[in-house]
């Protein structure tokens, strides 16, 4: 599904170019739940934002879905992530005056989906979601866990290849942390493929397999069994 | 399209205060320059009718005493001018679109049953009525080539007299009345509002039944020309005067003796003064109108700044950068569309009232009437908000369109 190879990232520092990501390679196959962890500054959240093709990248391929990526004109990025990337964010980021059903049909009004079909489709997320009773709630009338609900509701309407949550418990605490990590696992049981940056062992712990950046390369990809081992 | 109205509008009612407060600086804009343009053709309006029902180019030529010595011969001569004048400037002088004599009579008796008035008479031929094309006819018609020929006797009156000869309400035309004794038939009543009204207080009849019935034989008292269009009035007038002066040796410098009056100098004056008016009333609504585009802008940038956190999100979520800033300018466009439609109707309307309650009431302001918007200004107003509403959003939307996603969503 996702294949990097000698991905390589710099950020503009004053004089001198800062070199975030040092030759990525990194496989992800259909069907997978993987958590990439790393300390802060290893390079986590660069290499989220390029696989989301929200940044680019300096050298190196990148393949989603079989499809070339890298120099891309915003509008090519911008449908690219509306068909086969969904998103879910740490700070949920909904629209605060859209309610909870147009939050989740937005990514369908950028498809050019009818109103009637958006509604639909985003009343049956929300219903996947366990948020049948707050499909007219506006956020501010949502707890935390029930925003990031509606954000993977949103993240999965438009059926994507591949769902990219950054720190999708960061602000959540552990009995919903917990929900949220039962409901990820749920929708990646229905075959879809999530990938999940977090820097929480415990969360990291419930997926497939565990990518670690360490200044800004891959230093090791474990699997659930070789994670208990290590 | 309709989604993204409503995508819109949603966002609008948002800010409910600060579209409103906005809008109004577009609308006070245009609200100013419709009322100003409206109020500048009043004046223009009230100016022209200053000048009656003339046309802006006439030239008329009259003679009098002589005041200058000239080839031996002494101040004081009579000077008379006949139809050979006429025909030597029709043969002399190019770019003549008109001439026409005029022979008046004076002050005379009209009657009509036991009612009188007195009245000027004069005797003009048919080309008369070119030079005085824009005098209404409000009943009958005007003398013609056969009155002409057949030297019937048959009159046109000004309105005035008519009004002191026949009661309210009574037909005129086809009347018989008196002139100076001659039984005459009324075949049309004019209304001239030159010289303040008093041009409608003739009679004006054929000028073979004049000749006919009063003398005086080839003898015409005043020339009016019209010159050809590109013909330059003053130089036209110029050369009338040296043909006319030559055929009765009258010095050129006299003015007395060959006078003339040219319809070209005020009326260039006053189209200067409009120009300059017109002008003026652009530049100052144009000014105000620019202070709500500024406000618009100012405002569209504001918006795109505090909406830069939703910018990202909706571009991560698949918002392609057309659709960004379209939404935008349509954002802008919608507000200063409506705003300035609202302005339209209201100036516009306001204008209408006023034109309304003055001639309700009778009131005649000087040098101001019916203050009117063209269509076409109404046009142009319309597009130069669509253009507006473009310009003052353009700005802010290309920049939205250029933050990144990330940058966009990091903000708060």
């Amino acid at each position: 599904m996702i294949k990097l190879h000698d991905i390589h990232k710099y950020y503009r520092s004053g004089d001198q170019p800062l070199h975030v990501l040092k030759g990525v390679d990194l496989h992800i196959r259909e069907g997978e739940l993987v958590s990439i962890m790393g300390s802060s500054g290893s390079g986590k959240s660069t290499l989220l934002n390029i696989l989301g093709v929200l940044d680019s990248f300096d050298q190196g391929t990148y393949l989603l879905a079989d499809r070339q990526v890298g120099n891309l004109s915003e509008t090519e990025a911008a449908r690219l992530r509306n068909q086969f990337i969904g998103f879910v964010f740490q700070s949920f980021n909904l629209l605060p005056f859209k309610n909870a059903a147009e939050n989740v049909a937005l990514p369908l009004y950028y498809q050019g989906v009818s109103r009637k079909e958006r509604n639909y489709r985003a009343e049956q997320f929300l219903d996947q979601v366990g948020l049948s009773d707050r499909k007219t709630f506006m956020p501010n009338q949502l707890s935390g866990g029930q925003k990031q609900r509606v954000a993977i509701a949103r993240a999965l309407v438009a059926g994507p290849k591949v769902i990219l949550a950054d720190e999708p418990t960061g602000a959540l605490d552990s009995k919903t942390t917990k929900e949220i990590m039962a409901l990820l696992k749920d929708i990646h049981s229905r075959g879809n493929t999530i990938v999940v940056v977090t820097h929480e062992q415990d969360v990291a712990a419930q997926t497939d397999r565990q990518i670690i950046l360490r200044d800004g390369q891959v230093a090791n990809s474990l699997e659930p069994l070789q994670q208990a081992r290590a | 399209m309709l989604d993204g109205l409503q995508e819109i509008l949603f966002t609008l009612r948002q800010n409910k205060l600060r579209t409103l407060l906005t809008a109004f600086g577009v609308f006070w804009g245009i609200f100013m320059l419709i009322l100003l343009l409206g109020a500048g053709r009043g004046m223009q309006n009230g100016i022209w009718q200053d000048f009656g029902s003339e046309v802006l180019d006439f030239v008329i030529v009259w003679t009098g005493d002589t005041s200058v010595p000239y080839k031996g011969m002494g101040v004081g001569r009579q000077i008379k001018l006949d139809d050979s004048d006429i025909e030597a400037v029709k043969q002399q002088v190019r770019g003549i679109r008109v001439i026409s004599g005029e022979s008046n009579l004076g002050t005379g008796r009209i009657s009509y049953g036991t009612k009188n008035a007195d009245s000027q008479i004069a005797g003009i031929p048919d080309d008369y009525f070119r030079i005085k094309e824009d005098v209404p006819f409000n009943f009958g018609r005007k003398t013609n080539p056969l009155d002409t020929d057949e030297n019937r006797k048959v009159v046109v009156l000004g309105k005035a007299v008519a009004d002191r000869l026949f009661a309210t309400g009574e037909e005129a035309v086809g009347k018989e009345i008196r002139v100076k004794d001659v039984v005459m038939k009324v075949v049309g009543i004019f209304y001239d509002k030159g010289n303040r009204g008093r041009n409608s207080e003739r009679v004006l009849m054929p000028q073979s039944t004049y000749r006919q019935v009063f003398g005086g034989g080839p003898r015409t008292d005043n020339i009016w020309l019209r010159p050809e269009k590109g013909v330059d009035p003053f130089e036209l007038e110029k050369q009338v005067l040296e043909v006319i002066k030559r055929r009765h040796d009258v010095a050129p410098e006299d003015k007395r003796g060959v006078n003339s009056f040219n319809m070209a100098m005020p009326a260039q004056s006053v189209n200067a003064l409009f120009i300059g008016i017109t002008i003026f009333i652009w530049f100052v609504g144009l000014g105000t109108l620019t202070a709500g585009i500024v406000g618009i802008s100012n405002i569209m940038i504001i918006t795109v700044k505090e909406r830069t956190k939703e910018i990202g999100v909706r571009k991560a979520l698949g918002a392609t950068p057309f659709s960004i800033v379209s939404t935008l300018l349509l954002e802008s466009t919608l507000v200063t569309g409506i705003a300035g439609y609202i302005g339209l109707v209201c100036g516009v309307g306001l204008l209408e009232l006023v034109s309304f309650g003055l001639r309700k009431a009778g009131v005649t302001l000087p040098y101001f009437l019916n203050p009117e918007v063209d269509f076409q200004v109404a046009i142009t107003a319309i597009l130069l908000l669509v253009g507006v509403g473009v310009l003052a959003g353009l700005a802010p939307a290309v920049r939205a369109a250029r933050i990144t996603p990330i940058e966009a969503m990091r903000a708060e």
